[in-house]
């Protein structure tokens, strides 16, 4: 990748994480948490993205930037109040800023007319109302500025054979002082500095220099007198003292007028010279602390040269890395746990005792692979705060147009999860958000009603519990309405009139597909996706998702997700000859049926009775085409699983070989996609086990032909 | 003019890659600090040709980095370019007070970055 465009994505990670602390330091000064440091990484936090973007000329944003950064730099020095109305103006604009990020990243177009409203808002927030749009004049002046005409340099004409002709030249005193030189300046980088603009004859004045015994090394003794030919730019030689400023004051004129007083001229010499007698005025006068004055490098002898990396230690806390190299890795450590166990397979199978070293060592190995395989997936987790801070402003926009009053309140932030995972669960947690606003919440005037603050509460929290990730996005609001619930899934058949539900599976109802409680369907929760979709994609993910709910009290989506895509822990089980793994999330028990549990249901279907509840029973030898009669289900054994879409089935397999971790190996990728079949995996043995995908196994292999009413009893 | 080394303060990571990408192609050892403090501590291992330090940073800002390390009897000669959006005279003359050499305006282009740096480096 060029150089630059590998700055530019670091520019846009750091656009994020800058936005992201922008946008939490704003919201602390908002809730009263913030104090003078919060306001200066605020402020720094815009500052930066406006350095950035003007680095790769994203005008637009650099213009909005800087009226940004100006109102927050009244904040800073204390001329604009942190108020409420303020930071929310601010939060506003954040939002705005981060349309521009997008836009740059070439994500998105940036709504000019919302920024320009924005930036008078900003403008008006540091002017009184009359002259905000004087105000505004900085966004101007900002585009103006040129960016690098500081202190540019102009080319020059290194004319080697002379003086110029020009008889009008330029005659320099200067006559540098103490301070100067205290500031890592240098007379001798001065006179090299103008003999860049042309050949120039300089020389000095020494009378002030005292006898080598009275020699302070600090002080400043000697006065220079440069020639410089007349057709050199006055500003290009003022430009080269744009640095030292007052401290080595200049007088520069038209001519030889000008001769140094008091006292004698030293001899013209010629630069060099000049340089090396320079070198041995601070080499004499200040042998320890301003021996940088060595002999004078040009900028052009580096450009040759080779450098040696010198990682400084700032570099070291994180280094950032090719996500392809660390999937390459974890592929490998996929083999590595494969091979070794078929090492510890063909161990086992020969006839070494347990206690002999090779077996010994061998455990070693295990554990060790264990350990490399958790580190290895370590380096791929993330925290979920990258999601989690998209959400305030997702909160804000939906509380806006919803006109409800809300307070998002995260937790667990720090909750790390695979990338993978993390990539995939900034939808579902979206949608639940808006659900939870939309539907959850009621109006400030109802909640007024109600006898709650007008402000409604979602929390979104992330923990780990027991090798996954809980996922929490629970409200303060009506509670879901039951009766309104059964009674739209009556209506729409997904449930028969006289079903008898718990008021859990009510509650869940919401999660069938074609379940819209809204009865106009609003443009937020609305676009023609409803909680099946999202309860879909998390099961997809191998991940399940359920509610809670108390009338009145609030509702409660919790999901939970492996914490990884690349491991899979599973139950081996074989059916018709074939070994199979069942994810171990999707199966509640393991059951070896007795014969008066096992009832038939048409001509060739069964039901299995759990504990006074009906679930079908599937034979997954020939659910999946292996052989055409089922075996007996009391002989062999039955999974109870359950998927959420129908609720639950008995799958039953010829037996269990066991339990394991096992590293998940795309179908699709290295074959086809195959129905029913979720991926495969490589067992100890060696040969190739296929897992299976509980939900389509019942979904279409069964459920197509059983009667909706009959499952909802079922289950 | 063999292994110069600048040594940058930015807490801005793209700020310091960029910086990185320049200097390095240009022939010079780059150590990097992420801020005031740290700069001070990379200071105390390394003594840098030059240092290009930028201003606003959290925990320690480039004015009061630039007095530390004029108060610092190893580095208080070594020249100091200040990163700054800011061209505005009195920044420089802030900058300056401060005891920086020279600045840099933000955004800089490798030029002028080294034209800088060559400007005050011995």
């Amino acid at each position: 990748m060029d150089p630059l465009e590998s700055i530019k994505v670091t520019f846009f990670q750091e656009c994020d994480e800058l936005l992201a602390d922008l946008e939490a330091g704003l919201l602390a000064l908002e809730s009263g948490q913030g104090d003078s440091d919060t306001i200066n990484a605020v402020f720094r936090a815009v500052h930066s993205v406006k350095g950035g973007a003007g680095a790769f000329g994203f005008e637009p944003m650099v213009k909005f930037a800087h009226v940004f950064e100006t109102a927050l730099d009244a904040m800073r020095s204390g001329s604009l109040a942190a108020e409420t109305d303020t930071l929310k103006t601010m939060l506003r604009a954040s939002d705005v800023l981060a349309d521009h990020v997008q836009a740059a990243k070439g994500q998105g177009a940036v709504d000019e007319a919302r920024t320009l409203t924005m930036a008078e808002e900003l403008a008006a927030l540091t002017a009184p109302p009359e002259t905000a749009l004087g105000s505004v004049a900085p966004m101007g002046a900002a585009a103006d500025e040129p960016p690098t005409d500081e202190w540019g340099f102009r080319p020059l004409k290194m004319a080697i054979d002379g003086p110029a002709e020009d008889g009008d030249g330029w005659t320099l005193i200067m006559r540098p002082k103490a301070e100067m030189y205290a500031k890592g300046d240098d007379a001798a980088i001065l006179l090299r500095e103008l003999g860049r603009l042309g050949p120039c004859e300089a020389s000095f004045e020494d009378s002030a220099l005292p006898e080598f015994d009275f020699l302070n090394p600090e002080a400043s003794y000697l006065v220079w007198r440069v020639k410089i030919p007349g057709d050199v730019a006055e500003a290009a030689i003022r430009d080269v003292f744009d640095f030292v400023g007052d401290e080595c004051p200049i007088d520069l004129t038209r001519g030889e007028a000008a001769a140094l007083a008091p006292g004698p001229v030293a001899p013209v010499v010629d630069i060099d010279a000049l340089l090396q007698a320079a070198k041995a005025e601070t080499a004499a006068s200040a042998p320890k602390p301003l021996a940088a004055a060595a002999p004078a490098p040009s900028g052009e002898d580096p450009a040759a040269k080779d450098s040696a990396k010198a990682p400084g230690p700032g570099a070291a806390a994180t280094i950032r890395v090719d996500l392809d190299r660390v999937d390459r890795l974890i592929d490998l450590v996929g083999e590595l746990v494969i091979n070794q166990a078929m090492l510890q397979q063909r161990v086992g199978e020969s006839d070494l005792a347990r206690s002999s070293t090779v077996a010994i060592g061998l455990d070693e190995l295990e554990q060790l692979t264990r350990e490399i395989q958790d580190s290895v997936m370590a380096i791929r987790a993330q925290p979920v705060k990258s999601v989690f801070q998209r959400m305030p402003r997702l909160v804000r926009e939906i509380a806006g147009s919803t006109g409800k009053q809300v307070r998002l309140v995260t937790e667990g932030e720090n909750t790390e999860v695979d990338k993978t995972v993390i990539e995939r669960l900034s939808d579902p947690i979206t949608h639940m958000l808006r659900n939870a606003i939309d539907h959850g919440l009621e109006t400030p005037e109802e909640r007024m009603a109600a006898g709650k603050p007008a402000e409604g509460v979602v929390r979104l929290a992330a923990l780990h519990r027991s090798g996954r990730i809980v996922l929490e996005v629970s409200d303060d609001g009506k509670g879901i309405n039951r009766k309104r619930v059964r009674e739209i899934a009556v209506n729409k058949g997904l449930i028969g009139a006289d079903a008898q539900l718990s008021d859990d599976e009510i509650d869940n109802l919401i999660f069938l597909p074609g379940f819209s409680t809204a009865t106009v369907v609003s443009n937020i929760s609305g676009r023609g996706v409803g909680m099946d979709v999202v309860k879909r994609s998390i099961q997809a993910l191998g991940g399940r998702i359920s509610i809670s709910s108390q009338p009145g009290r609030g509702s409660t989506f919790t999901l939970s997700l492996p914490l990884t895509l690349a491991v899979l822990d599973g139950m081996v089980v074989t059916a018709a000859g074939q070994t199979l793994v069942a994810p171990l999330t999707a199966i509640i028990e393991t059951l070896q049926p007795k014969p008066g549990e096992v009832r038939p249901l048409g001509p060739r279907g069964a039901v299995l009775a759990v504990r006074g509840a009906h679930v079908p029973l599937i034979d997954i030898g020939v659910a999946l085409g292996w052989r055409d009669i089922p075996i007996d289900p009391t002989a062999g054994v039955t999974l109870l699983v359950e998927s959420e879409v129908g609720g639950r089935a008995a799958l039953v397999v010829d037996a269990i070989q066991g339990q394991r971790q096992v590293v998940i190996k795309s179908l699709e990728s290295n074959f086809q996609r195959v129905e029913a079949i979720a991926a495969a995996t490589i067992l100890g043995d060696g040969r190739v086990a296929l897992i299976l995908d509980v939900d389509a196994v019942i979904d279409a292999r069964f459920l197509e032909r059983i009667e909706p009413v009959s499952l909802a009893k079922a289950s | 003019m063999t292994g110069r080394t600048i040594l940058t303060v930015d807490d801005s990571r793209m700020m310091r890659e960029m910086l990185l990408m320049v200097l390095r192609d240009a022939g010079f050892n780059v150590v990097q600090a992420e801020d005031g403090v740290d700069g001070l501590s990379v200071l105390s291992a390394t003594s840098p040709d030059v240092i290009i330090t930028d201003i606003n940073m959290p925990r320690m800002d480039g004015y009061g980095f630039i007095e530390h390390v004029r108060k610092d009897e190893r580095h208080r000669a070594t020249p100091i370019l200040v990163l700054s959006t800011e061209s505005a005279p009195e920044k420089k003359a802030r900058a300056r007070e401060a005891g920086a050499t020279g600045w840099i305006v933000k955004p800089f282009n490798a030029d002028n970055l080294l034209g800088a740096i060559r400007r005050v480096s011995a």
